[in-house]
């Protein structure tokens, strides 16, 4: 008995001082997450901190005998919040990397000030090719949308595809995708019939819909923001253009996983590219999936919540190769030239673009236990960004 | 032509009933409402939530949103708007629009940001050709709720005892009272049937529209000019208004997709421009 208690109290004097002393040596590593938490794009925010978190729970809170400590704040999704809280993070918190941006708008806002200070800066979610050109700072572990795109021309001229009409929202992701497609598909041969630009804030897809259904092309290749798709495939099925043989194509935003269980079984069959489904048969994403859903209950990770995973791996590993106390320059030069396997596939941060080059997969939506997801079946192999790679 | 012509006509009779409530109080109460959105929002929210987690047919969740906004106008008439009635227009319009913004937050905390999806029964669903006209069947049916709700109004403003006393209440409430009406009541009774308008137009618009907190936002703009383009002096102005509105908006987007979004401010310009209050403006001002 008193043995027993003798060897209690010696146990919990060597925790105590051993924990204090490590508690004392060990210093913060701050990791500033700006994100949209609210707003239009609350989603993106969501599913990137709980990504971002994942990450933290499963690695463990200590990187190179620092702690790391994420700092999680929400812009919005208005550019001068990004901007002021960026400044704020950096100034203030001293943070050794920023990381997060849900739009294009909110990344080019702090590219400055990752610029000036020297400042890491992991764009998570923003997809317009040119976000990597605003700093030399920007490492980039989401996706630029020519790269989403260019697979899907080449897949619709290899399958038949000869008339095409593009449909996109009228703002910069839209309109690199629409030029991706342009390029690519009437380089292989394709004739694109016309070029339909939809305002940000539409109500009615219906008159442009309309002018689809008279052109009568053999597929309508659509860029509309995430949250939109379940809209847009609900007016194309009402207006009978599936029926009438349109196919509908497009980037991997129309479908997205966060949402695509809601849109009913009017999207199966719709095919899309892009470099992330939650149905991607790797055991790498079968336990990221797992431990996703575990961990957030009725959540289902879509291709913002990878970009959110890789880019903690991306930090995680440039810390350890640099050192815990390594400066903004040195961690960046650990990031550059970084390959791992990630969920979705092997990935490698080029070291001239500092943006992603990735397998881009082409998926039909079909059904699986009951739910919806996006089957890949066909692998377009290490795309890098297509505008910046060449 | 014939099917952007059915589509336009879809298309403005929905902005119509989700207007019309605000034609009701702004026009005939000449309160400033901004937050008339917000309840037509709150409709949409009651479909989606009855549909989805209760199971209950989309046909019968639409006079349930009516009923749920028109409450939910109720006591907010009670409680905050009955204080503003004599306040000025721009004490109208900051209040209403705070609302706006607290019903933003109210609904994103609630029931989360993402869109919410209304899914219709097969029988609303497809389409028909009719003489080379495409005719969707959901607008077909748009059609025909908004036509019914257009004539009914109507004939309650014009032709019942409600009506005649609502708007003695509005022209002159001293002497309504000094009548014998019961001025408050009246407000309030219309009040809350302006928002239930606003609830239903949400219910029949989510599957157009689509459905997310930002809703009142986005769609103020609509309401409003139907609103301005309208006149307030009876339901017939906003009617044809949102007619010709819907109509020019989606010829515009088909014929000249460059300029689409625009077409509707130019029109909304144009008929101001010629009529300053509205195409049917009301004869005596106040």
């Amino acid at each position: 008995m008193l043995n027993r208690r003798q060897t209690l109290a010696g146990l919990s004097a060597a925790a105590v001082t051993g924990f204090g002393t490590r508690a004392e040596a060990q210093e913060v590593t701050k990791i500033g997450l700006i994100l949209p938490m609210t707003g239009q794009s609350a989603s993106t925010g969501r599913q990137i901190e709980a990504a971002a978190k994942l990450y933290i729970a499963q690695k463990g809170a200590t990187v190179a005998g620092r702690r790391i400590e994420l700092l999680v704040r929400d812009d919005t999704g208005a550019a001068d919040i990004t901007r002021r809280i960026a400044q704020e993070l950096i100034v203030n918190e001293k943070v050794a990397v920023l990381a997060g941006f849900g739009l294009t708008p909110l990344a080019f806002a702090a590219a400055p000030l990752a610029t000036q200070s020297k400042t890491p800066m992991v764009v998570m979610a923003a997809a317009t090719s040119a976000i990597t050109e605003q700093s030399p700072f920007i490492v980039r572990t989401s996706f630029t949308l020519p790269q989403a795109t260019q697979p899907i021309a080449d897949w619709a001229s290899q399958n038949g595809i000869k008339k095409v009409i593009s449909l996109v929202t009228d703002y910069a992701p839209g309109i690199d995708a629409e030029r991706a497609f342009k390029e690519r598909f009437t380089k292989a041969g394709g004739e694109l019939l016309a070029e339909l630009r939809v305002p940000l804030r539409n109500p009615d897809f219906a008159p442009f819909l309309q002018r689809v259904a008279d052109a009568k092309p053999d597929a309508l290749f659509v860029f509309v923001p995430s949250g939109i798709g379940g809209q847009f495939v609900k007016q194309f099925i009402e207006r009978g253009l599936d029926k009438a043989g349109v196919r509908l194509i497009g980037t991997g935003d129309v479908t997205d996983d966060d949402l695509l269980n809601d849109m009913g079984d009017a999207i199966l069959g719709v095919v899309t590219s892009h470099h992330y489904s939650a149905a991607h048969p790797s055991p790498e994403n079968k336990a990221f999936v797992q431990a996703f859903r575990a961990a957030n209950p009725n959540m289902r990770p879509n291709f913002m919540a990878i970009g959110g995973y890789d880019g903690m791996h991306l930090i995680y590993e440039a810390l350890k190769k640099a050192g815990g106390a390594a400066d903004g320059t040195a961690l960046l030069g650990a990031m550059q030239g970084m390959s791992w396997v990630s969920p979705r596939g092997p990935v490698t941060i080029e070291a001239r673009t500092r943006d992603i080059t990735q397998n881009i997969y082409v998926r039909r939506v079909e059904k699986v236990d009951g739910q919806l997801y996006n089957v890949e079946f066909a692998t377009f192999e290490a795309v890098p960004d297509p505008i910046k790679g060449r | 032509m014939l099917t952007i012509l059915f589509d336009g006509i879809a298309y403005g009779m929905l902005l119509f009933v989700l207007a019309c409530g605000l034609a009701v109080t702004l026009g005939l109460m000449n309160f400033v409402n901004l937050a008339h959105g917000a309840f037509a929002m709150a409709g949409g929210y009651v479909t989606v939530v009855l549909m989805q987690r209760y199971g209950v047919p989309f046909l019968a969740c639409l006079p349930l949103a009516f009923l749920a906004a028109a409450a939910l106008g109720a006591v907010a008439e009670r409680l905050l708007y009955r204080h503003m009635y004599g306040r000025s227009h721009l004490d109208q319009v900051l209040f209403s629009i705070g609302l706006v913004f607290m019903a933003v937050a109210a609904a994103d905390y609630v029931m989360g940001s993402s869109p919410q999806n209304v899914r219709l029964p097969s029988y609303l669903l497809g389409r028909y050709e009719v003489f080379g006209i495409g005719i969707g069947v959901y607008r077909l049916f748009l059609i025909g709720v908004c036509g019914a709700l257009t004539i009914a109004l109507q004939l309650i403003l014009a032709r019942t005892r409600f009506g005649s006393r609502l708007r003695a209440a509005v022209d002159d409430p001293r002497v309504a009272r000094g009548m014998g009406i019961d001025v408050n009541a009246i407000f309030a009774v219309t009040f809350a049937f302006g928002s239930g308008l606003a609830g239903l137009g949400g219910a029949l618009g989510a599957e157009i529209l689509g459905l997310d907190p930002t809703f009142p936002l986005k769609f103020m703009l609509y309401f409003l000019i139907v609103v301005t383009v309208g006149g307030t002096s009876s339901m017939t102005g906003p009617f044809v208004a949102a007619l010709l509105l819907g109509f020019a908006d989606v010829a515009g987007k088909y014929y000249i997709p460059q300029a689409g979004a625009f077409i509707i401010y130019a029109v909304m310009i144009a008929v101001l421009m010629l009529r300053p209050n509205g195409l049917f403006a009301r004869g005596v001002t106040r």
